[in-house]
């Protein structure tokens, strides 16, 4: 959890230090994206504490259900200016299908059950994201 | 005495951040129920329970899910996180 800027790439190269018999690393980034070309910012409100744990249980759930060498999610929160990083969560295992669907299951996880909530600012207006239904639905995907 | 939360868009409609409140709710039906009947603004903010989530002690919780012990109810907006 941290407000400054990060960079995936460096972020990147320290998470893969040291790894040994990992024969997978995956990546994600999210960035902050205008869609429109008018977005002055993108600001990320969260639950400070319960945030926290959120994150911990959903990367607890994840090493337990793959066998994942590595797992890190990186989160912003406050004031982002369009085109960079919000998030990123890096995986590492063995073999890549562990790696891909570790760090998918974070993802959706993370967009649907961990306490942030993003206002766009446009000139002259700021609107809060709505939750999107098939961001709750891949969350079916992961049921056992 | 709890403390109740709100958060996004639920926050600015309520017009603050938290409050310590005492309750004697069973459930956290019965506590939206309360909070309606203060002032307009909750009644406003919790018009359409379908629209919000809750987290007891930090935990999300269900509309049902029952007080007893619990210091901090969360209310919020579905999460857009990611």
């Amino acid at each position: 959890m941290q407000t400054e800027l990060f960079d995936p790439g460096t972020e990147l190269t320290q998470f893969s230090e040291g790894l040994s018999g990992v024969g997978a690393v995956v990546s994600f980034s999210g960035i902050v994206r205008d869609d429109t070309g008018d977005l002055q910012a993108l600001e990320i409100e969260h639950y400070p504490g319960m945030t926290e744990r959120a994150i911990g249980k959903i990367l607890a759930e994840a090493t337990t259900r793959w066998a994942l060498d590595r797992a890190m999610v990186i989160h912003r929160h406050g004031h982002l200016a369009p085109g960079e990083p919000i998030m990123m969560v890096a995986t590492a295992a063995a073999h890549r299908a562990a790696a891909f669907e570790a760090a998918d299951f974070l993802m959706d996880y993370l967009k649907s059950r961990a306490p942030f909530w993003k206002k766009e600012q446009r000139a002259g207006a700021a609107e809060w994201v709505a939750a999107q239904e098939h961001d709750e639905a891949a969350l079916g995907r992961w049921k056992r | 005495m709890i403390d109740i939360l709100y958060f996004a868009w639920l926050r600015e409609r309520i017009g603050i951040p938290r409050e310590k409140w005492a309750t004697e709710a069973a459930t956290v039906a019965d506590l939206i129920e309360e909070l309606r009947g203060r002032e307009e603004r909750y009644a406003l903010a919790f018009q359409d329970i379908s629209a919000l989530r809750v987290a007891l002690d930090q935990e999300l919780s269900e509309f049902d899910a029952p007080l007893d012990g619990v210091r901090e109810v969360a209310f919020f907006p579905p999460m857009t996180g990611g």
